[in-house]
């Protein structure tokens, strides 16, 4: 019997989970992603659910002309609606505006301290809020992803400097490093930015997330960094940009393509704290941040108008979080941990 | 383990020496209003004024000479506000108690319900449980702290007065009134932080009841909850206890800022936003400082953790 | 006839997931004497090692459904309520776990990992489980026991691991130990090691053995019988003698064909079975194996039974629609048993 040795196993499939039933040959990992996802009936109503936030709040100026005939900053605290034969101020003698009529025309949402119509407000702050929030995670991903690259690659001193920098801005409350850096650019400007512009708050957002995203991609691209993908494309005399451009890039994709959400989710949030705190987006421009901040100072009067925004703000973040949940879920279906 | 502990308290103190000193750079030096004369000189002053304030406080020195005097003011306490003239050590301790009570207290409160939650969740993983607390904690993640405190106090405290409006009672002065007013804001502090612990620990117990050990565990004829107990969460809380340590440091170093502010604590937060309002740069180095110090002692108490609870750390 | 120590019937577990029901076993059958050695063969996904688990209640869930009956000394193991099967599991019934580096806790040491599964099921102090435990260890082969026990698995190599695994299983002397892939990941030389410690055992404590493995060298060392699983179902069962010398199902052909022999011409290309297993979602109707066998005919369409169809020897059992005597040329390839190469259109 001994004349049996060794094993058998080595032309057999490795072991795993069952294979994807039926699929065409060369189906790629993101169109198996896309199955699974579509298959995830929470996560793409409120994918849908946020679709239809953004479209509503891009459709702020036609629901300003067409239905609501007054534009965001318009109104005052005398301004006069009549409302089922009954005329009456926006604002009431104390100053607490009237709450929501539910007349799509009049005041659909009531009126704010400053006898502004607050539907419209809520359309173009949400405008202002999603701006902010796009252009902010814009910037973090592509900063992150290069900083992360750049450190995971060269390693040495370019990671030793980058790493070290993104610790410590790591180490600080994100909210603390955001008004620190957005009272010194409204003070004192620094090139194009300045105190009316909604790119400071994007900015300065944008600025303090990088950390998150360049210590995944740095420990991510050190893994990959030994790969033998790499050491071809270093035999074949790549450039160092190359490589990382071209070859590592795409083998991040996964994972940046689920740190969008995540970043977009807490920047749409964090504005919405600079602002309260004064930090963020300066009047008489509307955010969703603002309106709160506007709303709370006439606590406790007037809660409509801190509800409105606010119902809005966490629908939003809220529908960004569970699509996001459900995207990492379909890219990586093993993987369960939040982060 | 004592090589260990005494390594990681040396990485300790240089870390805490280079992030003061980058610090003092950026706040003191190069950052905002300039030169520091100036600022204490006032609009009106002559360049000769802002010359002799310069000498006097030592500004024409060389950096390196001032870094080592504003430390050595910040530690024996005779560092003063430029702008409001106040003694910022003082301004430090007399915030510290309502930040510390907050934080602390919070810090438990959201360890210990996203230890419970978060185990529920992975326990029921798939059922009705999981679902229903899966949906909560994504409104946790969604709901800025200021917003949920807004609700709370206009909700709970306004119309059903069931707490305190706003402020801060002393433990020393009444222990019951220090609770109930805290009870509101622990509950806003807490509540991101439950829904984003709980998730991730519900996902590292799923990851650890995949393990081979856990399943040797299961056949040696364990009860599911020595199994869950010793086997899976003891290795799947490292993930949460060493954000939970960064996370404590941040918010007694000004991260509770929003909280602080809507339920009226004048707490550490405060302070750092009136700070950055007033380009008051000592007391901002002062917080930054002690930002950095929870930083550091919180990932070195993090890493030694992770060494007691893994003996492959300690060893290897 | 008095009844084996396990009896297995028609054995099937099905998993749902998301692309539908995986029938990870489909009907198996089979039966272990005391101190008997079974081995159970087929390749990855054929359903070997879900059929172990599955004895120790370890698939159940809420995604799983489990049909058939399986005995241990006459008590139905399927159906047992979850606080019994606690009580067979690691006392009546043991396991071995193919990854040693991984099957281990690590954060705890090994004597601690072992008295943690002497004292969940008899009632011992600390110290005397520690002493059976220090005793067992010796058993296994490990040196200087008592000390060892204070180690951590990391401080192990895998042999010494593996060793550990079998101490721990053997702590409460289970009358039925199930060894999957135990050697595996590990050296020749330590396997033969690990093997011979398996042998003793079952002449010592007239254990039974399920050895689940998908290495035939290990099989013809240590098996009494064989049970050849494809595909969720057994295919072949006999002694070891009967499935070498006189393999009846085309899949235990391919397996033997593809063993590298010493006497073999090594410049030709080893041997393998074309073709992919089924998939378990949607396996072909009729028998399994049948898209990869190069003799299949029409007949192949129905599911044979597994049933004696030698006439000499009534306990091989196969599921193969072929004549007998046809099979016997038609595994002949090149004088040696294999399979052919399949017909190419």
């Amino acid at each position: 019997m001994s004349a049996i040795s060794s094993e058998l196993s080595a032309e057999l499939p490795p072991e795993g989970g069952p294979a994807e039933p039926d699929l065409p040959a060369g189906t790629g990992p993101y169109r198996l992603a896309w199955r699974r996802l579509r298959r995830n009936r929470v996560s793409m109503f409120f994918g849908l659910v946020f679709l239809l936030i953004v479209i509503l709040c891009l459709l702020a100026p036609v629901y300003a002309q067409d239905i609501a005939h007054m534009g965001p900053n318009a109104g005052s605290p005398t301004t006069q609606i009549t409302i089922g034969g009954k005329t009456e101020f926006v604002t009431n003698s104390v100053g607490v505006p009237i709450g929501p009529t539910w007349n799509f025309s009049k005041y659909f949402l009531g009126a704010d301290s400053l006898g502004r119509n607050e539907a419209v407000r809520l359309l173009y702050g949400g405008r202002s809020s999603l701006e902010i929030g796009v252009v902010a995670m814009l910037i973090t991903m592509v900063l992150g992803t290069v900083l992360g690259l750049l450190a995971g690659f060269y390693r040495g001193v370019t990671d030793g400097l980058i790493s070290r920098v993104s610790d410590v801005i790591w180490s600080f409350p994100v909210v603390i490093l955001g008004i620190a850096l957005a009272t010194v650019i409204n003070v004192q400007g620094l090139g194009p930015l300045h105190s009316t512009t909604l790119m400071t708050t994007a900015v300065v957002i944008g600025f303090v997330y990088i950390p998150y995203v360049v210590r995944p991609v740095r420990a991510q691209v050190l893994g990959l960094r030994e790969r033998e993908f790499v050491d071809a494309a270093r035999q074949q005399g790549l450039s160092g940009p190359r490589i990382m451009f071209s070859e590592l890039l795409p083998n991040l994709s996964s994972t940046l393509v689920v740190f969008v959400p995540l970043i977009l989710a807490n920047a749409i949030l964090l504005e919405a704290g600079l602002s309260y705190l004064g930090a963020g987006v300066q009047p008489p421009n509307a955010s969703w941040g603002t309106m709160l901040e506007q709303g709370l100072q006439l606590f406790p009067g007037g809660f409509s108008t801190v509800l409105v925004p606010g119902v809005m703000l966490v629908l939003t973040v809220m529908s960004v979080n569970i699509f996001g949940d459900g995207l990492r879920d379909a890219l990586d279906p093993r993987s369960k941990v939040a982060r | 383990m004592a090589r260990f502990v005494i390594r990681r308290l040396i990485t300790m103190v240089l870390m805490l020496i280079v992030i003061s000193f980058v610090t003092f750079l950026l706040f003191i030096v190069a950052l905002p209003g300039g030169n520091p004369a100036a600022l204490i000189a006032g609009r009106l002053a002559t360049p000769a004024e802002v010359h002799l304030i310069s000498v006097r406080y030592g500004f024409d020195k060389p950096i390196w000479v001032q870094y080592v005097r504003t430390m050595a003011n910040l530690f024996d306490g005779s560092a003063y506000s430029y702008q409001e003239g106040f003694n910022v050590m003082g301004a430090i301790t007399r915030g510290a108690p309502a930040t510390l009570s907050l934080s602390i207290g919070a810090g438990v409160f959201w360890l210990l319900s996203s230890i419970g939650l978060g185990t529920l969740a992975a326990v029921r993983s798939g059922r009705y449980t999981d679902r229903v607390l899966t949906v909560l904690s994504m409104v946790g993640v969604s709901m800025p702290p200021f917003l949920l405190g807004a609700v709370l106090i206009y909700y709970v405290s306004y119309k059903a007065g069931v707490l305190p409006i706003n402020g801060y009672i002393s433990f020393t002065v009444s222990p019951w009134q220090w609770f109930r007013h805290l009870i509101g804001p622990w509950i806003t502090l807490s509540v991101l932080f439950i829904g984003f612990y709980s998730r991730v620990l519900r996902g590292s117990i799923l990851d650890a009841q995949g393990e081979d050990y856990v399943r040797t565990a299961r056949a040696k004829g364990l009860s599911e909850r020595r199994v869950l107990v010793r086997h899976i969460l003891r290795m799947s809380l490292l993930p949460i206890i060493s954000l939970w340590g960064l996370d404590i440091a941040q918010v007694i170093g000004g991260g509770a800022i929003l909280t602080e502010s809507v339920w009226g604590l004048h707490g550490i937060g405060q302070l750092a936003f009136n700070a950055i309002g007033a380009f008051d740069t000592v007391t901002l180095l002062a917080i930054v400082l002690l930002t950095a110090i929870c930083v550091v002692v919180m990932s070195a108490l993090v890493d030694i953790l992770y060494a007691v609870l893994d003996p492959r750390i300690r060893l290897g | 006839m008095s009844e084996p120590l396990l009896q297995i019937e028609d054995l099937a577990v099905r998993f749902r997931t998301d692309e539908g029901a995986v029938r990870a076993v489909d009907g198996v059958s089979l039966s272990v004497e005391r101190g008997e050695v079974v081995a159970v063969v087929g390749e990855s996904g054929s359903g070997k090692s879900v059929t172990g688990m599955t004895l120790m209640g370890l698939t159940r869930g809420p995604n799983a459904e489990i049909s058939g009956s399986a005995r241990l000394d006459g008590r139905e193991l399927l159906t047992m309520s979850n606080r019994e099967l606690r009580a067979v599991r690691g006392n009546d019934i043991a396991m071995v776990f193919q990854d040693p580096m991984s099957s281990l806790n690590p954060v705890y040491r090994v004597g601690d990992q072992i008295v943690e599964q002497i004292r969940t099921h008899q009632q011992l102090s600390r110290q005397q489980a520690m002493a059976r435990a220090v005793e067992l260890m010796e058993r296994v082969g490990v040196p200087r026991a008592a000390e060892r026990l204070r180690s951590y698995p990391h401080e192990f190599s895998g042999g010494m691991r593996q060793r550990v695994m079998i101490a721990m299983a053997l702590s409460c002397s289970p009358k039925l130990l199930i060894a999957d892939e135990p050697t595996t990941a590990l050296d020749v030389t330590i396997q033969a090691q690990i093997l011979e410690e398996l042998r003793q055992l079952r002449s010592e404590t007239n254990a039974g053995i399920i050895l689940v493995t998908h290495d035939l060298a290990v099989v013809a060392d240590i098996a009494d019988r064989v049970v050849v699983m494809y595909s969720g179902r057994v295919v072949e069962q006999g002694t070891l003698d009967e499935l070498f010398y006189d393999p009846q199902h085309p899949y235990t052909w391919g397996l033997l064909g593809s063993i590298t022999r010493v006497d073999s011409d090594r410049s030709a290309r080893l041997p393998a079975i074309d073709g992919m297993p089924p998939s378990l979602l949607a396996p072909p109707p009729g028998c399994h194996f049948q898209p990869r066998c190069p003799h299949a005919f029409e007949r192949c369409g129905e599911v044979p039974e597994l049933s004696p169809r030698t006439p000499d020897s009534p306990g091989h059992l196969d599921r193969c629609w072929l004549e007998v005597e046809r099979k016997r040329t038609l595994r002949l390839v090149d004088g040696q048993i294999g399979l052919a190469a399949p017909v190419r259109a």
